[in-house]
Parts: structure tokens; C-alpha cells; sequence
């Protein structure tokens, strides 16, 4: 695909006399607007795949917890609500933040698009850094996934139902924090194009797109954090 | 019966062009930095036909295994259990994986597809070749698989025998999860294709109906397959971390592993045949030279396939442990799936009656198709009832069953398709006469092997038994000669294909006579496809203002 | 793009929707926490309202931030499709897992009354106390 802004290849695309299309514009579409709406769609099938990926460990985790009410109530006091919420909330105001970039690359504001990108960025960081504190907990605890479980006081002695709860506990938010930190590159990568002047009204396609990955990551944990840390 | 074509072409004759997609960069870089849709669609073609060729090999030596009890080929005992465990499992893993989920979706889809649309490429010409990379990075980690203990669980990779056994189940499964997302990002490109990129005057329901069965495959790879990849991944963990959730000793749940699985699964096998039956609905009226009877009936039939294909996973499962009353709601709704099958059927042989018939190779597929799907389809719903499944479930019969449609659906209409636009992709005609030869043994070698089986079946051989009773000798040892007479059938197709490159003689535009637009095109067709954006302007299947002449 | 329909809204009145927005889910969000220390009845019932106010944060969120109620609909389909199946494969589960173990022989005998006392061979063991369900 061609970048350039001046017409070199030769006739195939049929333009003839027409004027040379956006740099952006791949040759294969016939407008901006076509191309933009078909990304668009390709990334919402992506984010179709997300939601069956996570809801897949929902659907285990929701089994398990029928299997195994007792023990998972009793592994639920050990999440501490305060970093939850506190998770939650800051994933909230990145999506806002986010939005907001959408909207300021949009218009033609590339500071402040990349001002916007970064406080994302910025938020998804402290995301990190509450998880952080709260595995650390969770090790020293010594409540870990499978074999590696070695938690005393448990009411129900020898039960695999605690083991169970933690696996799939690091295996969702681990899954989320490993879709956290790409979504942390993706972002900074973005801000630091948006920097550059690259996004305006005519494209701002990157942005919004990855602003629709970036929302998936908020909306997973809007249903990890109460499954987590609320039930009991 | 040779073939000499004088003015077949729809578009008339018009001189070929010098530069097309197959000429027009050189080198092994350009290829592998293609985005042509074309390009990748023959690398695809390509690698698939391996991955076929290594699954045959595998079945080859499962069938041979069993041509008599005492496992002895000239006296000698040559194959252990365990070795013959890894066979049929290597079978079915790369036959699943790395043959018949992308094949047609993959290789004949992707080059006619966005030619049939009037479009330039797909939507994502980038995602397309990264979707090859990503087969090529599950095939190497499968190849090393074999190469390192192989896996003997079956493909169906049941727990807890899967997570505790030995072997190289870790890269097996790995394998799948990439091949995995190879399929998700063909099936994301196709749709997004086919919503946004057709040619102007083209509406949906103008569409060829290939175009409806790639876009209902489409649907099931993008809902589908990110359950496979899920469950794989707890599989994996499971394995190192006991997590304790597919195995009952530490607390999980076997059956749990088979919901997640057949989820998948299930639908899995209708992105296998969904394709197969599209290609059949292109070739019916081409070879008939009527148009498709009943062409909304058929598009919705692909539609409804697909979404109907997700509610009745829990028939691979009745006498695994589900609660009576989930079987009784999974019979129920496996007998509504057959419905739309059955409506293709049909349609298809409405359009055949008084048609003007030609017999060509890919008439011949079609044929086949037709009875050998048939029998498969309707041995299916020996297994939704429930009563007659637990008879049958997990014996030979089952083994028929799904063969019939994977091999007498799929593959054979994927050779079918090969065929019919082999012209178009390489520009050559193949030698009618071996390719009708090769169908045929083809054909007869099949029924050979599995309609065999189907008696084994009833009479109570289980399957993945290495060991038999000596009274179904005689049928092992049937359906392994067929296994031979199919092999060569294939074989033969192959090579004549292949020669064809070399020798065949130049293709016009339009060999058969087909109304869809990727027949305006030039064979083979130039880089950007068409000329000009190419304007629909009749229905799908418009036989009524053609002359086709042929001789 | 340049005939997006969002482009109807000015900047300033997209950016209150936003924060509007926002407030909202801060609103759901200290609901809901608020809702899990108060008990209503079954443990059921609070997963249910738990997972309810989720579905309403997720709603706003997908409506809103992610844009869906001004775009085309083909974006709405797929979203909603996604939720759909997870949603057949949750329900499918559930049915299976709940009812194991309901129907019941119709042909069962009741168990032979205790004669020997408990502990003596060929007692009828009694059911264990952690029999999963």
C-alpha cells in the first residue's frame, strides 16, 4: 500500500484523472468513510472474540463457584474491596480520559489528544500498581493457584475448592492485566504519534479503535470486580 | 473426454494479459510479503494440501495397524499400542486443525471471494497474511509435537487422561490455539468483506451464494473459536498448575472440559461443511446452466446453519455424564439443525431437474457430494436420538458418520472446487479424462472404507481400539484396501493437477460458463483483479440471457 | 468520515455527555458496593443484583464511551451477538450442572432398613457428608 501523496503507480486503480486519494486511504477501498466503517466493524469482531475469551473463564469460574459455594464465599473475605473499588474507579475515569482523546484527536487538537492518551496511560499504571500490591498480599498469604496453595485457617480442611478460586482469581486478572499492559503500549505508542500531528478530523481511525479495545478492558473488569470481590 | 473450448467465454474472447498475479513480482520475498488475497490463497492452498497429506499419511498407518488383530504386516508385528494411539490421534489433531477448518475458508475462499464481491482484496489485506503466518507458526509447533513425544489423548483431547499423561500435549495444544486464531482472523476479514465491500448494484441477496455459506462460516469462527482457545489454555494450566477444574481427583469436573470443548467443536464442524456446501451451490448451476432454484431459501439455510449450529454441542455427550435433562433438550435441538441441511438438498437437486446437465470433474464431485453427504447427514440423526446413540456412540459407526460428511461433504467438495476454479487460479486446464478417473477412485475408495464401517459400527467394534475381536477382521481388513484404493485416487488427482502447471493447456476466461464475477476476470487474473470496478447488472445465476456454446 | 453523524453534536455538549457518563458508572459503581454489604435473603439474590447493575455499567459504557447509540448498527449487532452466545453457553451449562442427579430410577427400591448397627460390615455406609452435588 502506498503512503505517499503523489500518485506514482501506474493505471490498475482506475484513477486516471481523478485526484490523488488520502495517504491513508488503501487502495482497495473507494473512500475514507468506507474504509473507516469497515476497520471499524473488523474491530468490533475482534472485541466479539474478547467477550467469549473472557466470558469463557466466567462461565468456568460461575461452575466452580456452583460446585463449590462454601469455599469460594470464604475465598471471597480474602479481596480486599478497597483496591477493588479503587481498580474500578480508576479504570472508569480511563475510559472517560480515553473518550476524550477520541474526541480531541477529532478535532484537530493533537496536545491535548496526546495530553488525554497519556492520562489513560497514567491510569492504567495505577491500575497495575494496586494489582501489584494486592498479588503481593495474595503471596505472602501463600493463597496461589493449584498445587501452589498453601493457606492455613480454611474452614472446609483438604477442600480443592479454595485452590480452585485462586486459580481461576490470577487466571482472570492476570489475563486482564496482561490485555492492561498491551493496552499501555498501544496507548503510548498513539500519544506519542498523536504528538507528532498524525490524527485530525480527516483520520483519527487508530484512536478510536484503539479506544474500543481499551473500553473492553474496563468492561471486563466491570464484571470481574463484583463476581471478585462483592459476593458473599 | 478432452476438452476444446471455443467460445465459452462470457465476456468473449479478449487477448490474455502478459502481467498477472502470478507473474507480476518475482521472487520468494515478494511472496511472502504479498497482501494479495490471490497470493496468499494459493500459499494457503498449498500448505493445507500438505497438512492433507501428512493426516493421510497418519490414516494410512492407522488403517494398516488394524488390517488384522495380531497388528503383523508379512509376519511381523510392526506397530505398538501406544504407537497406534499417537496415529489416530496425529490423524484427527492435524486433519481438525491443519486441514479442514481453514481449508476452503482459507484457500479457494480468499482468492474467489473479493473477485465474486467485484472487490480489489479483502477487507484487511494485512490480517490475511498475518492469518498464514499464524497457520505456519501452528504448524511448526505441531510438526515439533510429533517430533517430541507426540500426543495420544485423541483430538478430542478428553481430561483427565489429557492432563496428566506424558507426551508433547503442551505444544499439541499450543498448536491448536494459534491455528486457533488463524481461523478467527480469516473469519473477521470475510465479514467485514462482505459487509463493506461489494460492488456497486450488488445487494445482499445479489450475491453468489459461495459469498453466504463463507460469510455463515464466517459468523462461527468469530463466535466459536475463542472458546476453543480458552478451553486450551485451561488445559494447558491445568497440566502445570493442577488447578483442579477438569480433573475429578482434584476436585474438577471431566464433563465441565467437554461442554467447553464441544462448544466449540460442535460449530467447528460446521465451519467445515458450510464451505463445502457453498462450493456446491456455485457449481449446480453452472453445470446445470439453471439458475439456483430457491437462492433466498439456501442463503438463509447457511445463516441459520451457523447460529443453530451453537445449541446442540451436548450430543457428543450423552453418555458422558450430562444430566438426562440437558440430553433431552440437546436431542431435541440437534434434530432442528438437520432441517437446514435438508432444505439445501432439496434446492439442490430442484435446480438439477431439468437442467441442462454436463458431466464435467466438478459436476462429478458434485454428484458425489450429493449421496455421500446425504448418507452422513442422515446417520447424524442416528446419534441425536438418543436411545440409538448410546448403542452407537463411541463405535465405528460414529467413525462413518463423521467421515461421510468431513470426507464425502468437504473434501470432496473442495476437490470439486479445486477443480472448478483450478482454470481461473492458475490459468491451465487439467486432463478431464484422469480427473474423472481419479474421482472415481476416489469415490469408490471412500465407500470402500467407511461405508464398512458403518456395519463394523452396528455390530459393536469400538473405536481407537487397537485391539478386535477376530470376527471383524475381515471388515478391518475391507476397509484398509479401500483406504489403498482412495489413497491412489487422490494421488492421482493430485498429480494431475500438478501436471497440468507444465502441460495443461492455457484456460480461457470463462471455461464452464459461469455467471459470477470472478469469471469476467482474466485467467489468471491480473494483481488488482479487474480492469474496471466491475457493475452488477443481473441476478445471481442469470442463465436466461447467456449463450453459453461448448463442445 | 467527515459524514459522521456524531459530527451533528458539538465538541462541548460530547464532552458534558461524557462526564455525564462517567458520573453515572462512579454512581453505579458505589451502589454497588454499597449493595453487597446489605443481604437480601438468598446469596442468589445478590449476584443477581450485583450482576445487574454490572449489565447496566456495561450497557452505559458500550452505549456512550464506546459510541454505539450513534453509530451504525452493524457494530450494535456484533456486540450484542458476542454477549448472545456467551450467554447460550452460560445457560446450556447451568441447565446441564443443575440437574444431574434429579431424575431418579423409576424402578428404585428404598434403601433396606438398618438392621446391624453402624460400623458392622455390610452395613449400608451412609452418604458421605462432602458429596458434591
Amino acid at each position: 500500500m502506498s503512503t505517499s501523496t503523489v500518485d506514482v503507480h501506474p493505471d490498475p486503480h482506475g484513477h486516471g484523472g481523478e485526484h490523488a486519494h488520502d495517504p491513508h486511504q488503501q487502495h482497495h477501498f473507494t473512500t475514507m468513510e468506507q474504509q473507516f466503517d469497515t476497520s471499524k466493524i473488523g474491530m468490533w469482531l475482534f472485541l466479539a472474540t474478547e467477550v467469549l475469551t473472557f466470558g469463557g473463564l466466567f462461565a468456568g469460574f460461575g461452575l466452580m463457584q456452583n460446585q463449590y459455594p462454601r469455599e469460594f464465599v470464604e475465598a471471597h473475605e480474602q479481596l480486599q474491596r478497597l483496591p477493588g473499588a479503587a481498580n474500578t474507579v480508576v479504570l472508569l475515569v480511563s475510559s472517560f480520559t480515553m473518550v476524550m482523546a477520541v474526541l480531541a484527536a477529532r478535532t484537530n487538537q493533537a496536545a491535548k489528544t496526546a495530553r488525554y492518551l497519556w492520562l489513560t496511560v497514567g491510569c492504567a499504571g495505577i491500575f497495575m500498581c494496586i494489582k501489584a500490591y494486592e498479588y503481593t498480599h495474595k503471596f505472602e498469604e501463600g493463597l496461589l493457584p493449584g498445587i501452589f496453595y498453601h493457606h492455613h485457617g480454611d474452614l472446609i480442611a483438604g477442600s480443592h475448592g479454595y485452590a480452585t478460586f485462586f486459580s481461576f482469581y490470577f487466571m482472570m486478572t492476570g489475563l486482564h492485566g496482561l490485555h492492561v499492559l498491551i493496552g499501555m503500549g498501544l496507548l503510548s505508542w498513539l500519544a506519542i504519534r498523536a504528538k507528532r500531528g498524525e490524527f485530525s478530523d480527516k483520520y483519527y481511525t487508530p484512536v478510536d479503535l484503539i479506544g474500543l479495545f481499551w473500553h473492553l478492558v474496563d468492561l471486563v473488569w466491570i464484571y470481574l470486580f463484583p463476581l471478585y470481590y462483592l459476593i458473599s | 473426454m478432452e476438452h476444446t473450448l471455443t467460445a465459452g467465454s462470457v465476456t468473449g474472447d479478449r487477448p490474455r494479459p502478459a502481467i498477472n498475479y502470478l507473474n507480476a513480482e518475482k521472487g520468494i520475498w515478494s511472496w511472502m510479503t504479498t497482501v494479495d488475497h490471490k497470493r496468499i490463497g494459493i500459499m494457503y492452498l498449498v500448505a493445507v494440501s500438505t497438512a492433507f497429506l501428512i493426516g493421510g499419511i497418519f490414516a494410512l498407518l492407522v488403517r494398516l495397524a488394524l488390517l488384522n488383530p495380531q497388528h503383523t504386516l508379512f509376519g511381523k508385528v510392526w506397530v505398538t499400542a501406544e504407537a497406534y494411539n499417537r496415529f489416530f490421534t496425529l490423524h484427527g489433531a492435524v486433519m481438525v486443525f491443519l486441514f479442514i477448518i481453514p481449508s476452503v475458508p482459507a484457500s479457494l475462499a480468499n482468492f474467489v471471494l473479493p473477485m465474486m464481491l467485484g472487490a480489489k482484496d479483502v477487507a484487511f489485506p494485512r490480517i490475511n497474511l498475518m492469518s498464514f503466518y499464524l497457520w505456519c507458526g501452528g504448524a511448526v509447533l505441531a510438526i515439533s509435537s510429533m517430533i517430541l513425544g507426540a500426543v495420544d489423548t485423541g483430538w478430542t483431547f478428553y481430561t483427565p487422561y489429557s492432563t496428566t499423561t506424558d507426551g508433547a500435549v503442551g505444544l499439541m495444544t499450543m498448536a491448536a490455539f494459534i491455528l486457533g486464531f488463524s481461523s478467527i482472523f480469516t473469519g473477521l476479514n470475510f465479514i467485514a468483506t462482505v459487509h463493506k465491500l461489494r460492488a456497486p448494484g450488488m445487494g445482499w441477496f445479489d450475491m453468489p451464494l459461495f459469498v453466504w455459506g463463507i460469510y455463515a462460516t464466517a459468523i462461527i469462527q468469530i463466535l466459536a473459536t475463542p472458546v476453543l482457545a480458552i478451553t486450551l489454555v485451561l488445559l494447558l494450566i491445568e497440566r502445570v498448575f493442577q488447578i483442579g477444574i477438569f480433573d475429578s481427583r482434584i476436585g474438577g469436573d471431566p464433563v465441565l472440559f467437554q461442554h467447553f470443548f464441544w462448544f466449540y467443536s460442535h460449530p467447528a464442524v460446521y465451519i467445515m461443511i458450510v464451505p463445502g456446501m457453498a462450493i456446491i451451490s456455485e457449481m449446480i448451476p453452472t453445470f446445470c446452466r439453471k439458475t439456483m432454484f430457491g437462492y433466498r431459501a439456501i442463503a438463509y439455510s447457511s445463516v441459520s446453519l451457523a447460529l443453530l449450529s451453537f445449541i446442540v454441542w451436548g450430543h457428543h455427550m450423552f453418555v458422558a455424564g450430562e444430566s438426562d435433562l440437558a440430553n433431552v433438550i440437546f436431542s431435541a435441538l440437534t434434530f432442528l439443525v438437520a432441517i437446514p441441511s435438508g432444505v439445501k438438498m432439496f434446492n439442490w437437486l430442484s435446480t438439477m431437474y431439468k437442467g441442462n446437465i454436463s458431466f464435467e470433474t466438478p459436476m462429478l464431485y458434485v454428484l458425489s457430494f450429493l449421496f455421500l453427504f446425504a448418507i452422513g447427514g442422515l446417520t447424524g440423526l442416528f446419534f441425536s436420538t438418543l436411545s440409538v446413540d448410546i448403542h452407537l456412540t463411541d463405535t465405528y459407526f460414529v467413525v462413518a458418520h463423521f467421515h461421510y460428511v468431513m470426507m464425502g461433504g468437504t473434501v470432496i467438495a473442495f476437490l470439486g472446487g479445486i477443480h472448478y476454479w483450478w482454470p481461473k487460479m492458475t490459468g491451465r486446464m487439467y486432463k478431464e479424462s484422469w480427473s474423472q478417473i481419479g474421482c472415481l477412485l476416489v469415490f469408490i475408495g471412500f465407500n470402500m472404507t467407511f461405508g464398512s464401517q458403518f456395519i463394523m459400527g452396528g455390530q459393536g467394534m469400538p473405536r481407537r481400539y487397537f485391539n478386535y475381536l477376530d470376527q471383524f477382521q475381515p471388515i478391518h481388513a475391507f476397509s484398509t484396501y479401500g483406504s489403498w484404493v482412495l489413497g491412489a485416487g487422490l494421488f492421482l488427482t493430485a498429480i494431475n493437477l500438478l501436471a497440468s502447471l507444465k502441460m495443461g493447456e492455457l484456460a480461457p476466461d470463462n471455461p464452464w460458463g459461469g455467471t459470477t464475477l470472478e469469471w469476467q476476470s482474466s485467467s489468471p487474473p491480473i494483481t488488482h483483479n479487474f480492469d474496471e470496478q466491475p457493475v452488477l447488472e443481473h441476478e445471481p445465476y442469470d442463465y436466461r440471457h447467456r449463450t453459453v456454446t461448448h463442445v | 468520515m467527515s459524514t459522521h453523524t456524531e459530527h451533528a453534536q458539538d465538541p462541548q455538549k460530547e464532552a458534558r455527555t461524557y462526564i455525564l457518563t462517567l458520573v453515572t458508572l462512579l454512581i453505579l459503581t458505589a451502589i454497588t458496593v454499597g449493595a453487597s454489604y446489605i443481604h437480601f435473603g438468598s446469596g442468589a439474590a445478590n449476584v443477581v443484583i450485583a450482576l445487574t447493575i454490572a449489565t447496566i455499567k456495561a450497557i452505559v459504557v458500550a452505549l456512550f464511551f464506546m459510541h454505539l447509540l450513534h453509530d451504525k448498527p452493524v457494530n450494535a449487532i456484533i456486540a450484542v451477538t458476542g454477549f448472545l452466545f456467551l450467554g447460550i453457553f452460560l445457560m446450556f451449562d447451568f441447565i446441564d450442572v443443575g440437574s444431574r442427579g434429579n431424575l431418579q430410577p423409576t424402578n428404585l427400591h428404598p434403601p433396606p432398613a438398618v438392621a446391624a448397627p453402624a460400623g458392622a460390615p455390610g452395613a449400608p455406609a451412609a452418604p458421605a457428608a462432602e458429596k458434591k452435588e
